[in-house]
């Protein structure tokens, strides 16, 4: 059972009411896909990917994003049971996606790059340091299922 | 994973944006990476105040910065010009090399946080790499 601070459930809460989703979402996505590379083998479909303009504007990849942060608000809903919530997606990405669970960390890394650029200032490092939280356990939880 | 001329060149030109902020990125990233990952704090227990915006927190992320700075001007043989940081933090310091990622990661969180639209993704890319080549050439010399 994780345990979440106060400030910790009402930092999460509060970036997720702040920051525009279909925004973020695609930034972050680009930004893995651009910064690290090989992420994008698990991409084959979305078309142009050569060049980082491109990934910028492909709307595969836009789509996609706003996908994964759509996912990551199931989590901040519940944040008090994320494993169970995150069974389903779990066995998804391990079973039919078949993401190396090291990716994760990989998109977390991006995502909060792109939420700090947002928010500027306001991501202080308690702020900082309750948003890696979160992502850790988000992480962990979609690892669960893996065997 | 080694820098190529584009990937110097965006560091570079980077640098050039951001150098003169050079000593709050470092005293950000460092008090940052201390509350963000507390067992960082094992290696500083000989300072008297830990928190962001200290004395010590501030004096140290500026001599971080300037062994960036050093970096930079030696993008072209990072292993050799900084072959004496290498022995420091072998010998002496002994930090533990994965500490360096960490560091890494710090330190990108602040530039998006203070220059955001110079932290594109292609600078994003170049300057991961830039730092994970700096942590390469500070591991030299630790055995």
């Amino acid at each position: 059972m994780v345990k979440w601070t106060d400030f910790e459930c009402a930092t999460i809460q509060d970036i997720f009411s702040k920051i525009d989703y279909d925004v973020v979402g695609p930034a972050a996505l680009s930004r893995c896909l651009i910064v690290y590379p090989w992420t994008q083998r698990y991409f084959g479909g979305f078309g142009n990917l050569y060049k980082a303009a491109a990934i910028t504007s492909n709307p595969k990849v836009a789509a996609h994003g706003k996908v994964v942060i759509a996912g990551l608000e199931k989590a901040v809903k519940n944040m008090d049971d994320i494993k169970t919530t995150y069974k389903d997606l779990s066995v998804l990405h391990s079973e039919k996606l078949q993401v190396d669970p090291d990716n994760f960390n990989l998109l977390a890394d991006c995502l909060t790059v792109v939420v700090a650029g947002q928010m500027g200032a306001a991501f202080t490092p308690e702020g900082h340091a309750a948003f890696q939280k979160f992502l850790a356990v988000v992480v962990a939880s979609l690892r669960k299922q893996y065997n | 994973m080694s820098l190529t001329d584009k990937d110097k060149a965006a560091v570079k030109a980077l640098w050039t944006k951001i150098s003169k902020g050079a000593d709050a990125i470092g005293a950000d990233a460092l008090g940052r990476m201390l509350i963000v990952y507390p067992q960082t704090k094992t290696y500083f227990s000989h300072w008297p105040d830990l928190k962001a915006g200290s004395a010590p927190v501030t004096k140290h992320g500026k001599k971080i910065m300037a062994g960036v700075a050093q970096a930079v001007a030696k993008i072209d043989d990072l292993t050799s010009g900084l072959l004496d940081l290498s022995e420091l933090h072998a010998f002496q310091l002994r930090v533990d090399p994965a500490n360096f990622k960490i560091l890494a990661h710090c330190l990108q969180v602040v530039i998006a946080t203070m220059y955001p639209n110079e932290f594109t993704p292609e600078a994003h890319v170049a300057l991961d790499k830039f730092l994970s080549n700096l942590a390469l050439a500070l591991s030299e010399k630790y055995r």
